[in-house]
């Protein structure tokens, strides 16, 4: 126990690091996961098609192989982002590394945000978006004003999902140079070999924490945006 | 479908820099020597050493990664390095020839769960002893003593400790290694193997490597032009052999057999075909510490 409460600080940084990284690909993974899922459902069939072997190559794909593809194989070819690190947030600098974590999470997730937003669109009925385009809506107003708002709801459930499982899927990170709460908590072990049960909880306590943070939110979202029908 | 077939072409191009990553596996024939079972090796009853020799075999945790040190190359049937030269040793001791030996490979992380667990017998895997680690396992020795030192490429501006400042530097994650660079101000980066640390700082993303002066020797002997070892030692790991700690009759055995093979010349003859090459000459033996 004393092993992680005598330097708490190192515990709540990896942590901070784990929700860093979660919350930045979380976003990205939105953004492009959405314009993946319009592509996808969308009338342009070029779009469609690029959209569907999107998912297919990057779900299809261990999380892993995509880290060290982008950490390990993209800097042998010259491939580093080191030009990144000029960007500074305040007084923190973005590294390379972080980056790196972010591209390679945000590829992998913004598959499965794609396939949780089309779920959604199909749960809407067709007729929906059938009554909109009547009334001379373009493509994107019926997703916008009439299909999106619909899907949002059956949305919410495999979203909080999709981020429970990158939220848990960081970890991989640590492999990769990023001191997040997984590497953390190999750095207590190897320092004190004599409370590794004790770390292990602690560390589980600790993902445990944030994941029902976001499991929260998705249940208060849900009643929410709940409508009688 | 011409989208299709670029994301092919380009997934095929992955694939193919994967496993160019993987270039220089096999390892040199001249890194093992030959070691005969001691043919009349006896043990008092209820021992270990006597079960061990009853058995006819042993199971040795050593390091896979670690040229010179611990290391099996992609189609090796068996570790080579300095750890399993001193296994071999041990075993023989005990009346066990090396082809009865199963090595296992441990990583820096399961030492002690796999000693505890009774899932190898020995860790010999550049195991430093330290207190913490004496409270869960049995450590014997030390029968080799290296410090932290900095793996740079050659053209590197970076000679010694004191200019890793605010640089970032990389070893294994959770390792102590990682832990010193940390507090010498360098930004610790940490990655699953010592290899994949090399890929780092002959790629550029990191300015140096740290770790135990006799690992990163391994690592430059492979690629001279490429990479250097710079610096003074700015740690002190003294590589232990570790036992189950249900067997504290092991600590002694160890410990004789130890101090026999620096005597008979074998731990230096040890030396010079692994980490030796690397120029080094063999070192003093260091004292061994006393068995509670």
């Amino acid at each position: 126990m004393e092993a992680i409460f005598g330097s708490f600080d190192v515990y709540l940084t990896g942590f901070g690091l784990t929700i860093g990284l979660a919350v930045v690909s979380g976003v990205l993974s939105l953004v492009f996961g959405l314009l993946l899922a319009a592509a996808r459902v969308g009338p342009v069939p070029v779009l469609s098609k690029a959209a569907a072997v999107y998912v297919t190559l990057f779900r299809n794909t261990p999380l892993l192989v995509v880290f060290i593809f982008i950490a390990i194989a993209l800097p042998r070819i010259g491939i580093t982002f080191q030009s990144i690190e000029v960007i500074a947030v305040g007084d923190y600098n973005v590294s390379a590394f972080f980056f790196r974590a972010v591209v390679a999470l945000t590829l992998y997730t913004s598959a499965f945000v794609c396939e949780a937003i089309r779920s959604g669109i199909n749960a809407v009925p067709v007729g929906q978006a059938e009554a909109a385009r009547a009334i001379g809506l373009d493509f994107g107003q019926v997703m916008r004003l009439v299909v999106l708002p619909q899907a949002a709801r059956a949305v919410v459930p495999p979203m909080a999902s999709v981020f429970i499982a990158l939220t848990k899927n960081t970890s991989i990170a640590a492999a990769f140079g990023i001191a997040e709460a997984a590497a953390t908590m190999r750095r207590f072990t190897n320092d004190n070999a004599d409370q590794r049960i004790e770390i292990f909880l602690l560390i589980a306590l600790g993902y445990i924490v944030v994941v029902e943070a976001i499991a929260f939110s998705s249940y208060a979202l849900e009643r929410r945006w709940k409508v009688a029908r | 479908m011409r989208m299709t077939r670029t994301k092919v072409a380009a997934a095929a191009a992955g694939l193919a820099l994967l496993t160019a990553g993987c270039g220089n596996a096999g390892s040199d024939e001249s890194e093992t020597r030959d070691v005969e079972a001691v043919e009349d090796a006896q043990f008092e009853e209820g021992t270990r050493m006597a079960e061990l020799n009853e058995a006819g075999e042993i199971t040795i945790g050593v390091k896979y990664d670690q040229p010179g040190i611990g290391f099996q190359g992609a189609g090796d049937d068996t570790p080579v390095g300095f750890d399993p030269e001193i296994g071999k040793i041990i075993a023989a001791n005990l009346g066990i020839d090396p082809e009865n030996i199963t090595w296992t490979e441990t990583i820096s992380d399961n030492r002690e769960p796999f000693l505890q667990e009774g899932e190898v017998d020995l860790v010999i895997a550049s195991y430093s002893i330290t207190d913490e680690r004496r409270e869960v396992v049995g450590q014997a020795g030390p029968y080799y003593v290296t410090g932290q030192q900095l793996l740079v490429p050659s053209d590197s501006d970076i000679d010694d400790v004191a200019d890793v400042e605010g640089e970032e530097v990389c070893s294994v994650t959770g390792s102590t290694s990682l832990d010193n660079a940390r507090a010498e101000g360098a930004q610790p980066r940490g990655f699953d193997t010592y290899s994949e640390c090399v890929d780092q700082v002959l790629d550029g993303t990191v300015s140096a490597m740290t770790t135990d002066g006799a690992i990163l020797l391994g690592y430059a002997a492979e690629q001279p032009d490429a990479l250097k070892v710079v610096g003074e030692p700015f740690s002190e790991e003294r590589y232990g052999i570790g036992y189950s700690p249900e067997y504290p009759e092991m600590c002694q055995f160890l410990n004789d057999t130890l101090e026999a093979s620096y005597e008979d010349g074998s731990w230096e003859e040890a030396f010079d075909i692994t980490l030796g090459q690397s120029g080094d000459d063999a070192p003093e033996p260091p004292a061994l510490d006393e068995c509670a």
